[in-house]
């Protein structure tokens, strides 16, 4: 009788520990399956909602909920400081930020796998004056599928990703065309 | 039944076990107020590539070593170095979980598997060995050989007996 409990205790400890496992790949594939679908989501022009999100502002001590920018054309760009691509395009960046942001856009910098110290010295060196906020944990590129650096997604004013997914470096024609789309000036 | 071990043998096997993990502590307390970078390498992942940062060749792994060497060479811990990293990248720069948290259940889970493997090894080495214990034993009057159950055998001697007539 006791072996017989020993048994079927043993063969549900079993059970368990499968369906745990299972549970936990079909967690990690429907992750995975979130972001790519966000992807296909944009290129189809479905405008699903960006994930948000609420980082520390590089070098002030407060953090900048991304949900504050509703109403407002954002243009969010991952970055980090050893990319050299990231670089280049940082220019292009602050200079779509100084003639747009009376028009209501918004660049916002997302600096990640990066040292505090670095970011701050790029973000001097290019005299970036638009908000950047630090992804210390990474925990942002996971939801929105960045694999490298530089990526940017554009989002219009009801918080929607709109235009393309540019996964490396930006084109001012990239640039120029997905803010009018995120602006509602062009589809 | 084994042969006892003589008290002077005793004492020198305890002596040996006291020096060597004397010797294990030292080491580890050594390792931790002078940390080399090779050592910290094998214990970070890079966060870009995933990888062991002592494999890893990407901008950011270089730009790491550039600040272990730093930390070094101002004399901080091994301990040290790593929370400073950690603040930077997160817990998931460190190649083995903290002893700490959540992530303590990484530690323990594995030794409570080994736990609970012993002890049903053990349940079951039990009961094998009182089932052997149950079964009929050779019979040293039957030449070795297993007794038969009485009617069995008298019926097996009735069979010869017809089988001879």
């Amino acid at each position: 009788m006791a072996g017989r409990r020993l048994k079927i205790f043993l063969q549900a400890a079993a059970v368990s520990v499968v369906a745990l496992l299972l549970a936990l790949l079909g967690w990690q594939v429907f992750r995975n399956d979130k972001s790519a679908g966000l992807n296909d989501a944009v290129a189809a022009n479905k405008k699903p909602p960006a994930p948000l999100f609420t980082l520390p502002e590089l070098g002030a001590d407060k953090e900048l909920p991304l949900s504050s920018l509703r109403g407002k054309a954002v243009v969010l760009n991952f970055w980090a400081s050893w990319c050299g691509p990231c670089k280049d395009e940082a220019p292009m960046l602050e200079a779509a930020w100084n003639r747009y942001r009376n028009k209501g856009v918004v660049v916002l910098g997302v600096d990640a796998q990066d040292f505090d110290v670095d970011a701050q010295r790029f973000v001097d060196r290019a005299g970036i004056t638009y908000p950047v906020v630090r992804d210390k944990h990474g925990s942002t590129l996971g939801h929105y599928g960045v694999t490298g650096f530089p990526e940017t997604w554009f989002i219009d004013r009801q918080g929607r990703l709109v235009g393309e997914h540019v996964a490396g470096p930006l084109s001012q024609d990239d640039l120029d065309r997905n803010i009018r789309i995120a602006l509602g000036e062009a589809a | 039944m084994s042969p006892r071990l003589p008290g002077w043998y005793k004492g020198l096997l305890l002596a040996g076990l006291l020096v060597a993990s004397l010797g294990l502590v030292s080491r580890a307390t050594a390792s931790e107020q002078n940390p080399t970078l090779p050592e910290l390498e094998r214990e970070l992942i890079c966060p870009t590539c995933h990888e062991s940062l002592a494999a890893s060749s990407s901008p950011i792994a270089d730009r790491m070593r550039v600040f272990i060497r730093a930390r070094i060479a101002a004399g901080d811990s091994k301990s040290e170095i790593e929370s400073k990293l950690v603040d930077q990248f997160g817990e998931s720069v460190l190649a083995a979980p903290p002893k700490s948290g959540f992530n303590l259940l990484a530690w323990v889970l594995p030794l409570v598997g080994i736990a609970i493997a012993a002890v049903v090894v053990g349940l079951l080495a039990y009961r094998w060995s009182r089932t052997r214990r149950d079964e009929p034993q050779p019979d040293a009057s039957a030449n070795g050989r297993l007794r038969l159950d009485p009617e069995l055998e008298r019926r097996v001697d009735e069979e010869l007996a017809r089988y001879d007539a």
